[in-house]
C-alpha cells in the first residue's frame, strides 16, 4: 500500500511533471521565474493549494457529482458530472480565498512572503489540471491527496530550477530578438528534454 | 464606433500584440494540443468563441459588478461558456473531445480569456469587447496553427492526418523526426517564432538587464 503511494508520488513529481511534461501553469511559470525567492514562494503556495484542492474536489466529485453518486439522497439516476468544471473552479477560488485569510490571521510572515502570488494561483492551470486528471484517472481519496502534493512538488521543483537558470542567463549576451521571452522558451524546452529521460521509467 | 478602430482591435493581436508571443497568455494549451493540426484548429475555434462571448458578457454587466468579487463573477461566466463548448464537442465530435481530454476544461484557466475580460472588457463596450475577444482568439490561433503545421508535417509527415510525405515505415522516402512530436519541440518552435516576430517588429524587443560595454583598447603609453 505504502509502495503504491510512493510510486504515485514519484510519478507525479518526475515522470508526469506538471510544468515540463504537461505544460500546465505555463503562464505563471514563464512570467514569474525571474528571481529564485519569488519562484520558491510561488512553488510552496502551489504545493499547499494543490495538496488541499485535489482531495477536496475528489470528495465532491465522488459524493455529489459522479453518475449515481446521489443515490444516498434518493436520486440514483442523477448524473451531475457536467457541472464538474464549474464546481472545481469554484472550489479552487474559494479555497484560495480561505487560505489567504487563514494565512493572514495565523501566519502573517508566510502571508507577506507569498504576497500577490496567492490570488494568482486561482488562474494557474496546474491546479485545475490536477483536478481534471484526478477525475479522468479515477483516483481514490488517498491517491488524490498523494497526487495533489506530488504534482505541486514537481511544479515547484521546475519553477525553482528555471528561476536559477534565468538568474544566470541575464548576464549572457543573447541575440536581440531572442532576449527575454524567446530564450526562456528555448531554455524550458531544453529542461523539458532533460525531464523526458524520466518518461521511460515505469513505476 | 468607426470601422478603423474595429479593424485595429481585431487585427492588432495577430502580429503587433500577440497574446502568446508578447503578452505571455495562454501558453499551456498552445504547447499541448499542437501535435495535430486538426486539434489545433478545434482549439482555436473554441478559444475564439469563449473569449468573444465571455468578453461580451463581462462588458455588458461591467458597471454592475462590485470590484471585490469580479474575479469570481468572470470565472462563473467563463466556466459556463466552457461547459457549453465541452458538451457540444462531446455531442458532435466525440473522438476529438477524447483526444483533447482535459484541455477543453483548461480553457477556463486559459489566461487569454481571463486576461482579456480583466484588461479590455471591464473598460470597453460590448461590441468592441466581442471583437477584441475574436482578435485575441485569432492571434492565439495563428501561433497554434503555425506550430501545429511544423510539428505534424515534419514529425509525422502528414497534415490533418492525411499523409503528405510518405514515411519510411510505409515504404516512402521521408524519415519522420520523432522529436517534433514530443513536448520539448513545441518550446523550441515557439521560441523561434518569437525570434522571427521580433526581428520583423523590433519594437517588441525586451531591454537587456545588463549592457555589454564596448571594447576599449588602451593606448600603450
Amino acid at each position: 500500500m505504502f509502495e503504491h503511494y510512493l510510486s504515485l508520488f514519484i510519478k507525479a513529481v518526475f515522470v508526469e511533471n506538471m510544468a515540463l511534461a504537461f505544460f500546465l501553469g505555463m503562464c505563471t511559470f514563464l512570467a514569474l521565474s525571474k528571481k529564485i525567492d519569488a519562484a520558491l514562494g510561488l512553488g510552496i503556495a502551489v504545493i499547499v493549494v494543490l495538496g488541499i484542492t485535489v482531495p477536496v474536489n475528489n470528495l465532491i466529485y465522488t459524493s455529489l457529482l459522479k453518475d449515481g453518486a446521489l443515490a444516498w439522497a434518493g436520486y440514483p439516476d442523477v448524473d451531475l458530472s457536467f457541472l464538474g468544471l464549474l464546481t472545481y473552479i469554484g472550489v479552487i477560488a474559494a479555497l484560495v480565498q480561505i487560505l489567504e485569510m487563514v494565512l493572514d490571521k495565523y501566519f502573517p510572515d508566510l502571508y507577506n512572503a507569498l504576497g500577490v502570488f496567492l490570488p494568482l494561483i486561482t488562474v494557474n492551470c496546474a491546479i485545475m489540471g490536477a483536478s481534471l486528471f484526478m477525475v479522468e484517472r479515477d483516483y481514490t481519496f488517498g491517491e488524490s491527496a498523494v497526487y495533489g502534493v506530488g504534482a505541486g512538488v514537481g511544479w515547484a521543483l521546475a519553477i525553482v530550477a528555471l528561476a536559477g537558470i534565468r538568474e544566470k542567463l541575464k548576464y549572457s549576451d543573447v541575440p536581440e530578438g531572442l532576449r527575454g521571452l524567446g530564450i526562456t522558451f528555448i531554455t524550458v524546452g531544453l529542461m523539458s528534454l532533460g525531464f523526458m529521460s524520466f518518461s521511460g521509467i515505469s513505476l | 464606433m468607426s470601422d478603423m478602430a474595429i479593424k485595429k482591435v481585431l487585427l492588432d493581436p495577430i502580429a503587433n500584440d500577440n497574446p502568446i508571443a508578447l503578452q505571455i497568455l495562454g501558453i499551456c494549451s498552445a504547447l499541448a494540443v499542437t501535435t495535430s493540426l486538426q486539434l489545433s484548429i478545434v482549439m482555436t475555434v473554441a478559444v475564439c468563441l469563449v473569449t468573444a462571448f465571455s468578453s461580451m458578457s463581462v462588458s455588458m454587466i461591467r458597471n454592475h459588478i462590485p470590484s471585490s468579487i469580479r474575479i469570481i463573477v468572470q470565472m462563473t461566466i467563463i466556466a459556463t461558456l466552457v461547459i457549453v463548448v465541452d458538451q457540444l464537442l462531446r455531442a458532435f465530435a466525440y473522438e476529438l473531445s477524447k483526444q483533447l481530454s482535459v484541455f477543453v476544461g483548461l480553457i477556463i484557466t486559459n489566461c487569454i480569456v481571463m486576461g482579456r475580460a480583466e484588461a479590455f472588457a471591464m473598460k470597453n463596450g460590448p461590441v468592441m469587447s466581442f471583437v477584441d475577444g475574436i482578435g485575441n482568439g485569432l492571434g492565439y490561433g495563428a501561433i497554434l496553427i503555425a506550430v501545429a503545421i511544423v510539428r505534424e508535417l515534419l514529425g509525422a509527415g502528414s497534415l490533418f492526418g492525411i499523409e503528405i510525405m510518405t514515411t519510411t515505415n510505409n515504404g516512402g522516402w521521408y524519415q519522420p523526426n520523432g522529436l517534433l512530436l514530443l513536448p520539448p519541440s513545441a518550446f523550441f518552435i515557439i521560441g523561434l517564432i518569437i525570434w522571427g516576430l521580433r526581428s520583423w517588429k523590433p519594437e517588441q524587443n525586451e531591454a537587456p538587464d545588463f549592457k555589454i560595454k564596448a571594447h576599449v583598447t588602451k593606448e600603450a603609453f
